[in-house]
């Protein structure tokens, strides 16, 4: 396995304010799907900046592998409406990329006919694939995804899983993935990671797409894209500082 | 032909128009007109210092306004709110460089060519520290097109691929400093935002790409100087205004040909 992130014991406090983050270690291997849940405010954005270079920790260490190519999918692109910006324009950027290759990396990201469209007037479905299609135009080592399957319906989100499972096995790349959901996740996750601050739990996804059960709870439309988490907290939190604990769910 | 006051006023303007229409599409971007602002009224300051001094306006101006963008962008990041801290600062450096201005002693300051512009009054040493300073901000726009453009679509994105955007805004704050401190002689302290900010504007409705915008910034920028340039000779006005008023009368344009422009749009 080669490593490409290993963090220890890492403390951030963005804009000098209070830690978001407070002692995490953290590691991700080429070919690892490692998928980030936690509560709002709870840091996963945070780790997630500080991986790509946007925050610097103010403890701890971080080690990148040299020449490390990180994609990056932000959760959402605020662009000025006062910045014009058609989706092929957008590929190239900061890397100007040939009028072929542009094609070629929408269609792949199923956004094959919005070049020519404003970034601004796509939907927010159509403007993840292109900022997928971005991310992936440069054979990335890591790919970074805040939250990319927030605002879609369960049937998108498990089509979003699907391709992401097929990016990481066309480019070998890792994949870490900060999910706005707490109990559901990629079924394909190597890991998943419960972040409050620090890393309050770590496991696998429960394989329990053919239960009934599971069935009931997502349809059959996801073909086993969605999978369940199960939080097992070894310590409670002082509830006076802390966001609510995060109920087990056992009734899977 | 450099002899005429006209052509050196002309190419003066359009100098200054060239270097200040891209910039003030980065200007308009990222919402740094009222830091614009702040930094032309700083120039004041720096004229009055650079006349009590004994060296060259240009230098004084220009010296100023990147401590005063500097400073900006240095509280910004303490946490001050921006609009307050550009408010304090943008009228502060106004009122002392008015102050300092009016205690010189010994010297005369003709205070109203620094706030609204001698555009009729440009030297041949003028016309080549304007066209030097237009030169460097075109080439520094250029040479770093692509990152200063990654860095205002996304900070974190610009980062992620190696752009430190902290280091893109320190390039378009020492950008602006020289296209406020060659503008002055031009339009003037006041005015000189309005240049930056309005053929940018105006170039938006017309434009699908950010290298679009920019020409066209350039080229509206350029033929308002030109135009008001004209005017002015023919109705005796006073020229850096009438430069501005030439500039606002395409924005107008644009702005009533934009709902004509998306209906088109649509229909397409």
């Amino acid at each position: 396995m080669t490593r490409l992130v290993e963090a220890h014991a890492l403390t951030v406090r963005p804009g000098g304010g209070a830690a978001a983050l407070t002692g995490v270690d953290f590691h991700i291997d080429r070919g690892e799907i490692v998928t980030l849940v936690g509560p709002n405010g709870s840091g996963k954005t945070t780790l997630l900046r500080t991986i790509l270079g946007a925050l610097t920790p103010d403890a701890g260490t971080l080690w990148r592998a040299p020449g490390l190519a990180i994609g990056y999918v932000p959760q959402a692109l605020h662009l000025d409406p006062t910045l014009p910006m058609t989706a092929a324009r957008f590929l190239g950027l900061p890397q100007r990329v040939s009028r072929d290759r542009a094609r070629a990396a929408l269609t792949r990201a199923g956004a094959g006919d919005l070049g020519r469209r404003p970034i601004t007037a796509l939907s927010g479905g159509q403007r993840q694939r292109v900022l997928l299609a971005r991310a992936l135009l440069h054979t990335p080592d890591l790919l970074l995804l805040d939250e990319p399957t927030q605002g879609l319906d369960q049937p998108a989100e498990a089509a979003f899983y699907r391709r992401i499972e097929t990016v990481r096995a066309e480019l070998g790349c890792a994949i870490l993935m900060v999910s706005h959901e707490l109990h559901v996740v990629m079924a394909a996750s190597d890991r998943v990671i419960c972040l409050n601050r620090h890393v309050c739990c770590e496991g696998l996804p429960e394989a329990v797409a053919s239960a009934p059960e599971y069935q009931a709870l997502f349809g059959t439309g996801t073909q086993g894209a969605l999978a369940l988490y199960r939080h097992r907290h070894d310590h409670s939190h002082d509830p006076e500082s802390a966001p609510a604990p995060v109920p087990d769910r056992e009734a899977v | 032909m450099l002899d005429d006051f006209l052509v050196r006023a002309a190419l003066a303007g359009l100098g200054v128009a060239l270097a200040a229409g891209p910039l003030g599409c980065f200007v308009v971007w990222r919402r740094m007109a009222y830091f614009g602002d702040a930094t032309a009224h700083a120039s004041l300051l720096g004229v009055a210092l650079a006349l009590s001094f004994s060296v060259s306006v240009f230098a004084g101006a220009l010296a100023v306004a990147l401590v005063m963008a500097l400073s900006v962008t240095l509280l910004q990041s303490r946490g001050y709110a921006m609009d307050t801290l550009l408010g304090v600062l943008a009228h502060a450096a106004l009122a002392i460089g008015l102050v300092v201005a009016a205690s010189l002693q010994g010297l005369r300051l003709d205070l109203m060519a620094f706030l609204f512009g001698d555009i009729l009054s440009v030297g041949r040493v003028d016309l080549a520290v304007i066209w030097a300073g237009a030169a460097a901000v075109l080439g520094l726009l250029i040479w770093r097109w692509d990152r200063l453009l990654t860095a205002t679509v996304d900070p974190d994105l610009a980062c992620s691929a190696g752009i430190d955007p902290r280091r893109e805004q320190l390039v378009l704050t020492l950008a602006l400093a020289i296209v406020v401190a060659v503008a002055i002689k031009v339009v003037g302290a006041l005015l000189i935002t309005a240049l930056l900010i309005i053929p940018a504007a105006a170039a938006r409705p017309f434009v699908r790409t950010p290298e679009a915008m920019a020409v066209l910034a350039a080229l509206l920028g350029a033929v308002s100087a030109l135009g008001g340039l004209r005017a002015s000779y023919l109705w005796d006005t006073p020229t850096g205004p009438t430069i501005v008023t030439v500039a606002a009368g395409f924005f107008a344009a644009s702005a009533l040909a934009r709902p004509v422009l998306d209906a088109a749009r649509r229909g397409a």
